[in-house]
């Protein structure tokens, strides 16, 4: 008992990019336990997936081949026999809205340990986990006191798994019990399709929490004009319904990639920055010195934003 | 029918904070209803106004102190509330989800609800993992970040859209009983009326200790044995001066840069 066990993650004929990156967590724990990486992929096109998946650092990959989209009822079934079959001291799936839908429920089964949303690992006696607390304002340890653990590792925190390995590739006859199926996926729905591309603009005004009311809002829009570019927001402006979901920057919303993003009143949660990280130039307005925003901005102004945005527009003729 | 929501009351740091031992000092600490909670608060309290025959009922994991929180519930518009409490549990943050999910297993158990309602994650310790946990435990179906619900009284099944990465939702039938944890934005939480808050005031506010449930918890594999601020890794160029000044120095560089040309 010292393999590891990856759960890798796809939607609609791909693999997510998490994939990749819990095959490099994976490959950490491993070489901490001196065992092997198993990667397991669920449901789908699993032998092409499969192909993909055998990165340098992965000793084997088992498909297992039922379905084609995620069904948290399939994985937790599947995850929970493959477990066992291996005898995985650590299992390591992505902290993401799939992973975070069956993880904590194979941990329940077998009656393990789970800690969610890992950034880092301290490994030697035993296994530390270090994730944030208070919405990232602190750093905790989480010491885990059992031989056996499942982990859930936050997306973008280890590099993708690059290279061709040697894994061997065997099919896992998982047993699945379909009565236990409770739940079923219809489908999908494309959200925030709407007249504005925020991922087609150069130039992003981005505003957060910050604005307070929806009556503030003009201030945005008018630098916006005054720049020629496009507004989008952080989440809350869109759970308000202040913007359209179209405008949404995020792990939820858009992944935009501009040449300059100006972001406006926006704190910088990990969500946040996963949607806006690609841009070229950063440019943070914000008067929390200490707002994560700052870790990468490239440039920024600490001040009342009510101040500041007005004093740009004017600087643009607006 | 009726509906269980999980409500926690959250701690916020302030800008500036100390910490100690494995926690952030309380003094500059400020303690309110999670957010996720108030949007699984407001679901609830829209279906018991479309339907006669749902009932509220929330349940909060605190010290006396969460009583306020509590009561900001039942002036949204729950019926009434459970507190399950025990003085050994002060001072500890618990981590485990197993743990949170035991505590809550008792109640479902008592209370037998229909539906769960459970925030996606607390805003302070962001686990995101008790309310499947808690559904695996008591042998309900679930699902994960929901953010429409549409409950089909005749049929009995609830159809939900699960926010995916991406802007992609997942479109997902789940018969009851169920656990579905909720994502903000799922509806419009509504500010508790005078009337509300005065008539929350007589609700009924149960206390109830883990023992009284039948609840013995076990010792968690899982501990916090350290907290730290992180290092700023930032090397942001800020601009200085009035905001006139920063707003001229970014404005000439954002023309450097070809903008608003």
């Amino acid at each position: 008992m010292s393999d590891v066990l990856v759960v890798a993650e796809h939607r609609r004929g791909e693999l997510r990019d998490v994939s990749y990156e819990l095959l490099t967590a994976g490959r950490e724990l491993a070489d901490s336990t001196g065992g092997d990486v198993h990667a397991a992929v669920i449901s789908g096109d699993v032998d092409s997936y499969a192909e993909d998946l055998n990165r340098e650092g992965v000793d084997a990959v088992h498909t297992v081949e039922y379905g084609e989209e995620f069904n948290h009822g399939v994985y937790t079934q599947a995850v929970e026999q493959l477990a066992d079959e291996i005898d995985a001291q650590y299992v390591v799936a992505g902290n993401t809205v799939n992973g975070l839908d069956f993880v904590p429920a194979v941990a329940e089964r077998l009656d393990l340990p789970l800690v969610t949303d890992a950034v880092a690992f301290e490994t030697g006696d035993g296994l530390s986990v270090i994730r944030e607390l208070y919405s990232g304002k602190t750093e905790g340890t989480v010491e885990v006191d059992s031989e056996e653990a499942f982990v859930t590792v936050r997306p973008g925190e280890w590099p993708a798994a690059e290279g061709t390995g040697d894994a061997a590739i065997e099919a896992f006859d998982a047993d699945i019990d379909e009565s236990e199926l409770d739940t079923t996926v219809n489908g999908f729905e494309e959200v925030g399709s709407g007249d504005v591309d925020i991922t087609e603009a150069d130039v992003l005004v981005s505003v957060g929490r910050g604005i307070e009311e929806e009556d503030n809002l003009p201030i945005i829009h008018e630098l916006a004009d005054a720049l020629g570019a496009t507004v989008s927001a952080s989440r809350p402006i869109v759970d308000n319904g202040w913007l359209g979901q179209e405008r949404q920057v995020g792990q939820s919303g858009k992944k935009v990639t501009p040449d300059i993003y100006i972001a406006i009143g926006i704190s910088g949660a990990v969500q946040h920055v996963a949607g806006m990280k690609g841009a070229d130039t950063i440019i943070a307005i914000n008067n929390d010195p200490s707002a994560p925003i700052y870790d990468i901005a490239d440039y920024g102004i600490v001040d009342d934003l009510f101040d500041v945005v007005p004093a740009l527009t004017e600087e643009f003729g607006g | 029918m009726k509906i269980l929501v999980t409500v926690t009351e959250v701690a916020d740091a302030d800008d500036e904070f100390e910490i100690s031992g494995t926690s952030i000092a309380d003094q500059y600490l400020t303690y309110d209803l999670n957010e996720w909670d108030d949007y699984a608060i407001e679901e609830a309290v829209q279906l018991s106004e479309e339907h006669d025959d749902i009932e509220v009922v929330t349940v909060t994991f605190g010290a006396e102190r969460v009583e306020e929180t509590i009561r900001t519930a039942l002036a949204k518009g729950a019926d009434r509330a459970i507190r399950v409490w025990d003085d050994s549990f002060e001072g500890k943050t618990i981590l485990d989800p197993s743990q949170k999910a035991e505590l809550l297993a008792g109640v479902v158990e008592e209370e037998e609800p229909d539906l769960v309602l459970s925030g996606v994650q607390s805003g302070d310790v962001a686990i995101g993992a008790t309310g499947v946990a808690l559904a695996e435990k008591i042998g309900y179906e679930w699902a994960a970040v929901v953010n429409q619900l549409d409950l089909d009284r005749d049929s009995g099944v609830a159809s939900v859209h699960r926010e995916l990465e991406g802007g992609v939702e997942e479109l997902t039938d789940v018969e009851p009983p169920a656990v579905l944890t909720i994502q903000t934005g799922i509806n419009e939480p509504r500010y508790a009326s005078l009337r509300g808050i005065r008539q929350a005031q007589s609700k009924p506010l149960d206390v109830v200790s883990p023992d009284d449930l039948g609840v013995e918890l076990e010792e968690s594999a899982i501990e916090l044995t350290e907290l730290v601020e992180p290092e700023s890794e930032s090397d942001t160029e800020l601009f200085e001066g009035s905001p006139e000044e920063t707003a001229g120095q970014l404005a000439e560089f954002l023309r450097e840069q070809g903008v608003g040309a």
